[in-house]
C-alpha cells in the first residue's frame, strides 16, 4: 500500500497533528483522515511490522524492541509526595507503531453501567475522588459497537448475564476454550458463577486480509506475526494510511505543544531520530501518547504563559492515576493442559463486577480469568511454586513437570482515582534528549488492596473446586508498576476539577484534544483498551463535528 | 478448507523463520570467552539445569548463547563474569586443595559451592562473606538469567540448541497449534449457559 501514500513537511499546517500512534491514536488517525482531514501522526517509537516480530524474548524483555525502554527514559517511584523518588522501571507502555496495542494480551471487555455513575450510586468513598463520568454508558454503546466491528472482536454476546445492553453481536465467534478455561469452567459453574468465553481482540476468522489466530503460544508481549492481533497497527493504521491523507511519521518524540500568544495550539515540537527539533504545525493538536505520557507532554509545555503546564488551570494533570488493581493466583493439575498453545485467557466471570459494599466490605469490584500467559523462560523466572528450588535436578523436574500442567487465575479489578497518586516531572533525573524523567508516585486505596484480598480467597476457591494437584498466589501487597496508565488528564464538565470536556477538548486550549487511557473519570474492572478505543470513536465524531463547524480555525 | 487457506501463508511463513533462525547455528568458536572461561561457564550451567533423561543446559548450547551475549545485549556483564569465574576458581582451590577450577571439581563439590554461593548472595553477610567477596553478588543471578533464556528462550534467540530446553519442559516446537491443546479441553462439549437456577440476574 505504498501508493497513495502522503508526507507533508514539518511546515506545512496539516488539520490534525496526534501524538501517538496506540489504541486511542490509530482510531483517531483513521477516523479524521477518512472524514476528510489532513493528518500527521508522530510515534516515538520504531514503525515495526509483521515481518519484524518474532519470538525472540531477549529482543522482547531484555532488548525492549516494542516498548519504552527505562536506560534511555528513566522512571522514578515513590509511594508518596513526602518521598523522594528514585529510579525504578515501574511503567511500561508500548513504544512502536500501534503503542501498546502491539503487546497487549488483547482482553476487550465492555465497561459496564455501574463504571460510569458509580459516585451517585456509592456516594463519597474516603480518601479517594470517584466521580460520576460526563456520558454514560448508553452514550458509549454504539462506539463499542463500532469497535468490536471495525477492529474485529471475537466473542459471544449475551453469553454473561452481567453483560450491559448491546446494539449487535460480535461479528464473529469466540476463540477456542483452552485446558485453563475448561477448569474453571467447571469449578467457576460448580460454585454457583456465570463463566463465559473471553471477548478477546483477536481474529478467530480471517477477516479483512488479516490471518486468524494460529495459537503460536506467544502472545502477551510479542508483536503478532500473523496480523490476528486486532491491534492499532494490524487495523487502524492501513486505512489511515490508504486515505492518502495520513502520514504515520515514525521514532519522532514529541516534547513540547507550541502556544501563540492567544494560548491557542500552534503544532508540536518534536525530536527526529538524530535529536533534531522540528515543529509540526498543525490547525489542531491532539495528544493519545497514553496515561504517563500525555500528562508529561501537558507538564513539558510549561511556559511563562502557562507556569503549570498546558490545559492545568485544574492543577489535576497526571493525578488520579488508576493502574487497577491485580492479582495471580496458579494451579497445578494432574494432567498436561499445554496452556502455552494460544492465546493468554479463554474463559472468564464477571459475577463480582459490582459488589454490594455492606455484604463485602469494599467498594469497586472485579473480573476473573483462566490463563497462562507464560513463555517457556518467563515460566522459569515466575511460574514455579514458592519454595521450588531455583537451580539444579529439583528446579529442571519443576519445570519439566509443572510447565505443562499449570494455570493461573487472574483477578482483575478496580483502582480507586486518589489525587496523590500520579504522575509528574521528576526535579533532578533526566532522560536521553535531556527531557525531566517520568515520576511516578502511588499507593493503592486500601479499600483496592482489601477487594484484592477478597478476589484472591474466591481465586483460590475455585483451584480447589477444580481440584488442583498444587495451588498458590502471589501476596496481595501495594503496587509499584503500572501498565494500565488511567485517569490522568480525566473527563468532565466543570474545568475546576477535569482536564477535558465530553469532547475530549481541554478545557483550556481550545484547539488540544486529549484522549488516551488518561481521559477515564474511573478505573472500570479491569480492562481499559476497549473503552479507550470507544472513546477515541467517540472523540473522532465530537472533533470532526466541531472542525466543520469551523471551531477549530483561528 | 477455509482455514488451511488462510493459514497456510502464514503457517509457512512462520515455520521458514523459524527454520532459518536454527540453522543459523551458533559458532562453533567462542568470540568473547576464552576457551577456558567457556569451560567453566558450561560447568555451572550444566549444575543450574543438569543432564538428566532429558537435556540439560550442556544439550541445549546454553554456553554458546552466553558467549554470543556478552558481546551483545549482556556486554556490561562480561567483567561479572570474569571476576565470578576467577572467584569461583579460586574458591574451589580453597575449599578442595589440589582442585584446580571449579570444573574440574566433583559433582557434589560443585553443588555445595553453587549451594554456597546462592545463600551468601541471599543474606547479606552469608555463611562465607568470603565466597561472596570473590564473587561479586550479582554473578549467579546473572549466570542463572541468561542460563535460563539460553535455555528456554526460542531459537531465534540464538539459545535453546535443536530445542533441547523445550524438549525438557515438554513444550512442542511447533509454530502453530488447533484445538484441542490437551488433556482437559479433548472433550469438551461446547459452551453451556449456567443453569436458570443459579441465574442471579
Amino acid at each position: 500500500m505504498t501508493q497513495g501514500k502522503v508526507t507533508y513537511k514539518p511546515s506545512d499546517e496539516v488539520d490534525f497533528v496526534i501524538v501517538g500512534s496506540g489504541a486511542a491514536g490509530g482510531v483517531l488517525a483513521k477516523e479524521l483522515s477518512t472524514n476528510g482531514f489532513r493528518v500527521v501522526v508522530l510515534e516515538q517509537g520504531p514503525y515495526l511490522r509483521e515481518a519484524d516480530f518474532s519470538h525472540n524474548e531477549i529482543d522482547v524483555f531484555l532488548r525492549h524492541q516494542l516498548t519504552n525502554d527505562p536506560k534511555l527514559q528513566p522512571i522514578t517511584f515513590r509511594r508518596t509526595p513526602q518521598d523522594k523518588a528514585r529510579q525504578q522501571y515501574s511503567v511500561l507502555y508500548g513504544r512502536c507503531v500501534g503503542g501498546s496495542s502491539v503487546h497487549f494480551t488483547a482482553n476487550f471487555w465492555r465497561f459496564h453501567e455501574i463504571d460510569f455513575i458509580e459516585r451517585s450510586k456509592v456516594g463519597e468513598i474516603p480518601g479517594a475522588e470517584l466521580a460520576d463520568w460526563p456520558i454514560t454508558y448508553s452514550d458509549l454503546e454504539p462506539y463499542y459497537t463500532k469497535v468490536e466491528w471495525e477492529v474485529g472482536v471475537s466473542g459471544l454476546a449475551g453469553a454473561s448475564p452481567f453483560d450491559p445492553p448491546r446494539s449487535k453481536p460480535y461479528p464473529m465467534p469466540p476463540l477456542p476454550v483452552k485446558g485453563s478455561g475448561v477448569i474453571f469452567e467447571r469449578a467457576a459453574k460448580k460454585l454457583g458463577y456465570h463463566p463465559f468465553p473471553s471477548p478477546m481482540a483477536i481474529l478467530s476468522q480471517p477477516r479483512a486480509g488479516r490471518s486468524a489466530c494460529v495459537h503460536c503460544g506467544f502472545c502477551l508481549g510479542f508483536g503478532c506475526e500473523v496480523g490476528a492481533k486486532s491491534t492499532s497497527l494490524s487495523t487502524m493504521i492501513p486505512l489511515a494510511e490508504a486515505t492518502g491523507r495520513c502520514e504515520i511519521r515514525p521514532n519522532c518524540y514529541v516534547h513540547q505543544i507550541a502556544t501563540d500568544k492567544s494560548g491557542r495550539a500552534t503544532g508540536v515540537l518534536y525530536f527526529d531520530a538524530k535529536k533534531n527539533t522540528h515543529l509540526q504545525k498543525a490547525k489542531a493538536v491532539v495528544v493519545c501518547a497514553n496515561g504517563a505520557e500525555t500528562p508529561r507532554l501537558l507538564l513539558l509545555s510549561a511556559s511563562s504563559q502557562f507556569p503549570n503546564g498546558l490545559a492545568n488551570s485544574s492543577g489535576i494533570v497526571g493525578k488520579h492515576l488508576m493502574p487497577n488493581s491485580g492479582l495471580v493466583a496458579y494451579g497445578v493439575f494432574d494432567e498436561p493442559l499445554n496452556d502455552y498453545k494460544g492465546f493468554a485467557d479463554s474463559r472468564i466471570f464477571h459475577d463480582f463486577y459490582e459488589m454490594d459494599y455492606k455484604k463485602v466490605g469494599f467498594y469497586g469490584g472485579g473480573g476473573l480469568d483462566a490463563r497462562f500467559d507464560f513463555t517457556p523462560a518467563t515460566f522459569a523466572f515466575r511460574g514455579l511454586p514458592p519454595g521450588t528450588p531455583m537451580w539444579g535436578k529439583e528446579f529442571k523436574k519443576a519445570l519439566s513437570h509443572n510447565f505443562t500442567r499449570t494455570m493461573e487465575i487472574f483477578c482483575h479489578g478496580t483502582s480507586l482515582a486518589v489525587e496523590s497518586n500520579s504522575f509528574s516531572l521528576d526535579p533532578d533525573v533526566k532522560d536521553a534528549w535531556g527531557l525531566p524523567a517520568l515520576r511516578m508516585t502511588f499507593r493503592d486505596h486500601p479499600n483496592d488492596l482489601k477487594m484484592m484480598e477478597w478476589m484472591k480467597d474466591r481465586a483460590m476457591e475455585i483451584l480447589d473446586a477444580a481440584g488442583a494437584r498444587t495451588k498458590w498466589h502471589n501476596p496481595v501487597q501495594e503496587a509499584q508498576f503500572a501498565v494500565h496508565l488511567l485517569g490522568t488528564c480525566r473527563m468532565g464538565n466543570d474545568p475546576k476539577t477535569s482536564v477535558i470536556n465530553p469532547d475530549h477538548r481541554t478545557h483550556d486550549v481550545p484547539n488540544l484534544f486529549l484522549c488516551d487511557g488518561s481521559s477515564l473519570v474511573t478505573s472500570g474492572r479491569g480492562q481499559p483498551t476497549m473503552t479507550i478505543q470507544a472513546l477515541a470513536f467517540r472523540a473522532a465524531d465530537r472533533i470532526t463535528a466541531l472542525a466543520k463547524r469551523g471551531e477549530l480555525h483561528s | 478448507m477455509a482455514w488451511i487457506s488462510a493459514q497456510w501463508p502464514a503457517v509457512v511463513a512462520a515455520a521458514q523463520h523459524a527454520h532459518e533462525a536454527a540453522n543459523a547455528k551458533t559458532p562453533p568458536a567462542f568470540e568473547t570467552l576464552t576457551p577456558e572461561q567457556a569451560r567453566q561457564v558450561e560447568a555451572i550451567t550444566s549444575r543450574i539445569i543438569p543432564t538428566d533423561d532429558l537435556p540439560g543446559a550442556r544439550e541445549a548450547g546454553v554456553v554458546y548463547f552466553i558467549d554470543r551475549a556478552l558481546k551483545t545485549f549482556a556486554k556490561d556483564s562480561l567483567v561479572t563474569y570474569e571476576k565470578g569465574l576467577a572467584g569461583l576458581n579460586q574458591a574451589t582451590s580453597s575449599a578442595y586443595p589440589g582442585v584446580k577450577s571449579f570444573a574440574d571439581a566433583a559433582a557434589e563439590q560443585q553443588e555445595k559451592l553453587l549451594t554456597e554461593l546462592n545463600e551468601a548472595q541471599k543474606t547479606e553477610a552469608g555463611p562465607s562473606p568470603g565466597l561472596t567477596q570473590l564473587v561479586s553478588p550479582d554473578f549467579f543471578p546473572t549466570i542463572w538469567q541468561h542460563t535460563v533464556f539460553g535455555f528456554l528462550a526460542d531459537p531465534e534467540a540464538g539459545g535453546n540448541r535443536d530445542y533441547a530446553g523445550w524438549k525438557a519442559i515438554g513444550r512442542d516446537p511447533a509454530h502453530s497449534f488447533s484445538p484441542p491443546f490437551g488433556f482437559y479441553d479433548k472433550d469438551y462439549p461446547g459452551w453451556q449457559a449456567s443453569s436458570p437456577e443459579t441465574e442471579k440476574k
